[in-house]
């Protein structure tokens, strides 16, 4: 069934829509990201314009993350003082990326910059990710326990000053990590266009040792509030949020994310972080791919006014 | 043309009103024997929820003078459709240290977004070289202004970049050209089926009939065609344009809805 897309102006088959809306909805209920890396590249493909894409995916985004936070918040597995203080570190991040995004756009050099973070990002990250989450299952398998929580693992990072202790996760940090993650994502969101969960994660448990129960919520709270306002900004300036798209996308992402989260936390937290590790570092193989591979056809042609 | 001409004359020298005609008739109508009459099937065509794409068909009849009879099989007819315009950057890639990135560009200036051209048949065979460029007929022959620093300025046929922008646009049913896309039904009645993509651009289409006989235009006429959307899609798309911010926070609160029924119709504890 063809529905037309009012913002985007094209048609889309109704099913394939919802079906990329569950598909990434289950994955991000899974791993508590957002799944904007996976989506605006889906919807790219169908044929969406980026920049509507990159609009439309933020409130696809948000409305999933609700969902799995408020499953998370019955669980009492958010940290809500460390999300508070990440989301104030986040807004100053966003500021700044939103000026370079600006001044890269200004020497037209955009894609290229977009592409080459896509590919360095996601590749180190998951490749980062492979290599911990192996480490992590080879060490249970020679009996020794799993937990990454280990006594005397303190990193450089333990010993900064402006020590802060966050209850629900059982931490005590410096409060420079924190603050120095929350700007990351919040500069590479606006770069990327993507909520950035799947940098958080990772961040999150390696950096802070924040414990695998509330990682995943916390980085909900944070990924729908960026993409909300996301939602409210693309919508304000560009009027490039195609609603009806938005619609069909987290009606089919909220229901993946309930089967997702469920999923997630039956699977044991190494080999969660193992699958994860091998879908971003695959996304991003896809990404290297697309610019080293000689493309079908040289010439492409961009509006100048919608730019 | 003479016959014409010399009625016209006299008319002129009748007064001032008659001159006024006289030069009028000069301008628009070089001395056409024949007169083109044309009707779209439809002149609005509205993209609502369920759109993907739409067939309009033109009809138009050759009406010879008065006291004349058709002349059988001579008539050529070129349809050019254009849609609104805007200003398209083509880009070209090339490797830089194994990766491909867009190095060139060039800017077509306020060129048609939709561009079809209908023929009974080739149109390197209705007329001259000369007369097709000058009348802007056919995809080789229409004017596509570029960008040059400061300048604009056409482009020959043979330009790369002008060669990949109308095959991109072709590739995408945006630009066509259709040299069996006019048929007759009589010698003097013609139809024309014109195709606008799914993704047809919005706004107003100029439609423009030339009558040629021995390689030469004898008449032409135009008529107009508008496309906009309708219904939901129009309230949607006027919504986004004029309050960005309210249809923004109505997204961001659809999407909270939407999040929290999921959460409360999948809730087991």
């Amino acid at each position: 069934m063809q529905i037309y897309l009012p913002i985007a102006d094209l048609p889309v088959n109704i099913f394939l829509v919802l079906g990329m809306g569950l598909a990434v909805g289950f994955i991000s209920g899974m791993f508590g990201i957002g799944g904007g890396f996976l989506m605006t590249p889906l919807l790219i493909f169908i044929g969406v314009s980026p920049a509507v894409a990159v609009a439309s995916v933020s409130s696809h985004i948000a409305a999933s993350s609700f969902s799995g936070a408020l499953n998370y918040w019955r669980r009492d597995a958010i940290d809500v003082a460390l999300a508070l203080m990440l989301l104030a570190a986040g807004i100053i991040g966003t500021a700044t990326g939103v000026w370079l995004f600006t001044m890269l756009r200004a020497v037209d050099q955009l894609d290229l910059m977009i592409g080459l973070s896509y590919v360095t990002l996601l590749t180190v990250v998951g490749a980062l990710m492979i290599y911990e989450a192996l480490r992590a299952i080879m060490r249970t398998y020679q009996g020794q326990p799993a937990t990454i929580r280990r006594p005397g693992s303190h990193t450089w990072m333990h010993g900064l000053p402006f020590k802060l202790r966050f209850k629900r996760s059982k931490i005590y940090v410096s409060a420079i990590p924190v603050w120095g993650i929350g700007f990351t994502i919040g500069f590479v969101g606006a770069i990327m266009g993507i909520g950035g969960g799947f940098l958080l994660v990772p961040m999150l448990i390696y950096f802070l040792r924040v414990p695998t129960a509330t990682v995943i919520g916390t980085s909900m709270v944070l990924t729908l509030v960026t993409m909300a306002s996301a939602t409210v900004m693309h919508a304000a300036t560009n009027h490039l949020v195609d609603a009806v798209l938005a619609l069909i996308l987290m009606v089919g992402g909220v229901i993946g994310a309930q089967f997702g989260a469920r999923t997630g936390q039956q699977m044991r937290g190494e080999r969660l972080r193992l699958l994860l590790g091998i879908l971003v570092f695959a996304v991003g193989l896809r990404f290297a791919y697309a610019l080293v591979v000689t493309p079908d056809d040289l010439y492409s042609i961009r509006n100048v006014a919608a730019e | 043309m003479m016959r014409r001409i010399a009625p016209s004359l006299l008319i002129g020298l009748m007064g001032l009103a008659g001159l006024m005609g006289f030069l009028g008739l000069l301008i628009s109508q070089p001395a056409a024997a024949e007169q083109l009459v044309v009707s779209l099937s439809n002149h609005r065509v509205a993209i609502n929820s369920n759109f993907v794409g739409e067939n309009l068909v033109l009809f138009g009849a050759i009406e010879p003078d008065a006291g004349k009879t058709i002349r059988r099989g001579a008539y050529d007819l070129v349809v050019t459709v254009t849609g609104p315009r805007e200003t398209l950057r083509t880009r070209r890639k090339t490797r830089v240290l194994g990766i491909w990135v867009n190095t060139d560009s060039q800017e077509f200036v306020r060129v048609p977004s939709y561009l079809a051209i209908l023929s009974n048949r080739p149109v390197n065979a209705i007329a001259g070289a000369e007369v097709l460029r000058r009348l802007q007929i056919g995809l080789d022959n229409f004017l596509l202004p570029q960008r040059i620093g400061a300048d604009f300025g056409d482009t020959a046929p043979d330009d790369p970049f002008r060669q990949a922008f109308v095959h991109l646009q072709r590739e995408h049913n945006f630009y066509s050209e259709a040299p069996t896309g006019v048929t007759y039904l009589t010698p003097a009645v013609f139809r024309a089926a014109l195709s606008l993509p799914a993704d047809v651009p919005t706004g107003n289409y100029a439609i423009d009939v030339k009558l040629f006989a021995d390689g030469a235009v004898i008449a032409s006429t135009n008529t107009a065609l508008e496309v906009t959307k309708a219904g939901f899609e129009q309230y949607v798309a006027n919504a986004a344009r004029d309050d960005g911010l309210l249809y923004g926070l109505a997204t961001a609160l659809m999407a909270l809805a939407t999040g929290w029924i999921a959460s409360a119709v999948f809730r087991r504890d």
